[in-house]
């Protein structure tokens, strides 16, 4: 693996995609995104944050390649290759007649490899998320938690430059959601990966992130940036921390200006 | 406190113990019951005959239909086996034809649009209004009844498969997408496998619909000879007034019908109670 043998600090990260003026219209009236900027670095652990309808999944689609802007460009620096994205959605998005191996293998089963060739790489990325005893069971006897271990696990495969993540804890209980939350890190501690979480909470974003982009609602934009500056590994103590607590309010403030900019209520 | 945790024990243990027997007495009966009504009606059947003194021209007792049953065999097994072809070939067409069509309906919109309307006229039109003009198109009667039985089958199939096709979850569709599937793949990976209950549900409807096409077209081709199914025995032996045999062709068109349900039952199991929701025995 090449990958690099830690993250570097904020502002002396190389950079690894950039959305500049972007904009996406939804058939020609709803303005789900206007001239929304955003340089994503390595190693950068960013939320999206922001009221219901804000364009945050827009966003996460148009990086993915599933959608493209109306106008403006999103570029990956030195372009992009396969396997070099991963995704998570809000729920599992699991192949139920496909044992947990066979849905991890995907990624790898689309690029034309069998399911041989790859098991050093399922294994490992089993192994990742804890649910290596779990290869060949079905997901229907896993729990919903588990389930999304097994959905993180093969967004990491291949071991992708960057992990697209939308909502993915938020149809958990809080109890799994902290696990998970701590897992992730320590995921993310190990890949040196780049993350994109979108979430709507305050306290999950800045448990998790070094960058909270804020975003407003009517048209979707960024409003405004919030860096945290505390450093990892981040465990269950920096939970109920006196920082913690500061950064939370830091971020609430945020949103909250984010949802009165223009007059727009937070109750809209 | 450690009394109180004895007690729940074992009042867990006497709850599950009632379960168990709950449920094994449920497995017993789901078999025991059917067979226990079954051999009352026979039983009645046959009283109601010597009661009444019913003759056997109008309505044989159970015993004499088994009887004839067993001597009229070389005869009646003939006839099984031309039914069983027509059937099973007309069900094998339908699948393929079913599901192809349903393939091709999936891969583009415009030709779902073209011919989806002449599967639904097929579909509603009366097998029996369509089929003697079958036989004066159609030189052979093999082939006839073929179509027939056909007709009747394939648009459960078509339909149920069309709509397992379109079922696919989105995120998974989105998800193939970032991956870069092709076409090819996602239908073999991501739709066929979506497809595979309702399918298998459709085939559950067209193994029986395969054996009324085939026995009604029989009816309507009439000329029997050498080489006629079930359905002209029924024919022949109404016209002879010979009942007991009708009764006896009439048991063994009953009991392919079963034989078919239960095969295809079976199979959808086999292949679904790993993973669906349908074929899943849940605790409670
Ligand atoms: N395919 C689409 N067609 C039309 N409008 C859409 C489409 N997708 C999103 N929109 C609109 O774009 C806006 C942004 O939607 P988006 O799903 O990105 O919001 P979000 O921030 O993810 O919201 P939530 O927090 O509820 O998930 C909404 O007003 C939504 O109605
Ligand atoms: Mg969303």
């Amino acid at each position: 693996m090449t990958l690099p043998p830690s993250i570097p600090p904020m502002g002396q990260r190389d950079k690894l995609l950039e959305m500049s003026n972007v904009d996406k219209v939804f058939g020609g009236t709803v303005v789900a995104l206007k001239d929304m900027n955003l340089t994503v670095n390595q190693g950068d652990f960013i939320s999206l944050l922001g009221p219901s309808g804000c364009g945050k999944s827009t966003a996460l689609r148009l990086i993915s390649g599933l959608m493209r802007p109306t106008s403006g460009h999103i570029n990956w620096e030195g372009g992009q290759k396969t396997g070099d994205l991963g995704v998570v959605f809000q729920e599992p998005t699991l192949m139920p007649w496909a044992t947990v191996e066979q849905n991890v293998w995907l990624p790898f089963r689309l690029r034309g490899k069998s399911i041989r060739d790859v098991q050093d790489e399922i294994m490992w990325a089993l192994k990742m998320v804890g649910l290596e005893k779990f290869q060949k069971s079905y997901p229907r006897e896993l729990s919903g938690g588990m389930k999304m271990r097994v959905s993180i696990a093969r967004s990491l495969v291949t071991e992708p430059r960057l992990i697209l993540m939308d909502e993915p804890f938020a149809a958990l209980d809080e109890i799994t959601r902290h696990k998970l939350n701590n897992d992730l890190l320590e995921l993310r501690d190990k890949l040196k990966c780049t993350v994109i979480f979108v979430t709507h909470s305050v306290f999950e974003s800045v448990f998790l992130s070094d960058r909270i982009v804020v975003m407003a609602a009517r048209p979707g934009r960024v409003s405004s940036e919030v860096t945290v500056d505390a450093p990892y590994p981040r465990t269950e103590e920096f939970r109920t921390s006196a920082e913690y607590a500061e950064l939370c309010r830091k971020a609430s403030d945020a949103l909250h200006g984010a949802m009165n900019e223009h007059g727009t209520r937070a109750s809209a | 406190m450690s009394t109180t945790d004895m007690n729940t024990a074992t009042l867990v243990d006497e709850e599950e113990l009632r379960y168990a027997r709950a449920e094994k007495r449920e497995k017993i009966a789901k078999w025991l019951l059917p067979v226990l009504v079954i051999a009352l009606a026979i039983f009645l059947w046959d009283r109601m005959v010597v009661w009444n003194d019913i003759p056997h021209y109008i309505l044989p007792g159970p015993g004499l239909v088994l009887e004839t049953l067993i001597k009229d065999w070389g005869m009646l097994s003939d006839a099984l086996i031309v039914t069983l072809k027509i059937t099973l070939a007309a069900l094998a067409v339908a699948v393929i034809g079913g599901v192809g069509l349903a393939i091709l309906f999936t891969q583009s919109r415009y030709f779902e649009m073209s011919f989806y309307p002449f599967a639904v006229i097929l579909q509603v039109t009366p097998v029996v209004s369509i089929a003697p003009l079958i036989f004066i198109y159609v030189d052979s009667r093999i082939a006839g009844l073929l179509l027939c039985a056909w007709i009747v089958a394939f648009f459960p199939i078509l339909s149920n498969t069309t709509l397992g096709l379109n079922s696919t979850d989105h995120n998974l569709r989105d998800l193939y997408k970032i991956y870069g599937a092709t076409r090819w793949q996602r239908l073999r990976y991501l739709q066929l496998p979506t497809a595979l209950p309702y399918f298998l549900g459709g085939l559950r409807i067209a193994g029986g619909l395969s054996l009324i096409g085939a026995v009604v077209a029989e009816y309507v081709a009439g000329t029997g000879g050498i080489g006629s199914g079930l359905a002209f025995r029924i024919l022949e032996a109404g016209y002879r007034l010979n009942i007991p045999r009708m009764f006896a062709a009439l048991l063994l068109i009953a009991a392919t019908g079963v034989v078919i349900f239960t095969a295809a039952s079976l199979l959808s199991h086999a292949l679904l109670h790993k993973w669906h929701e349908s074929a899943i025995k849940r605790e409670s």
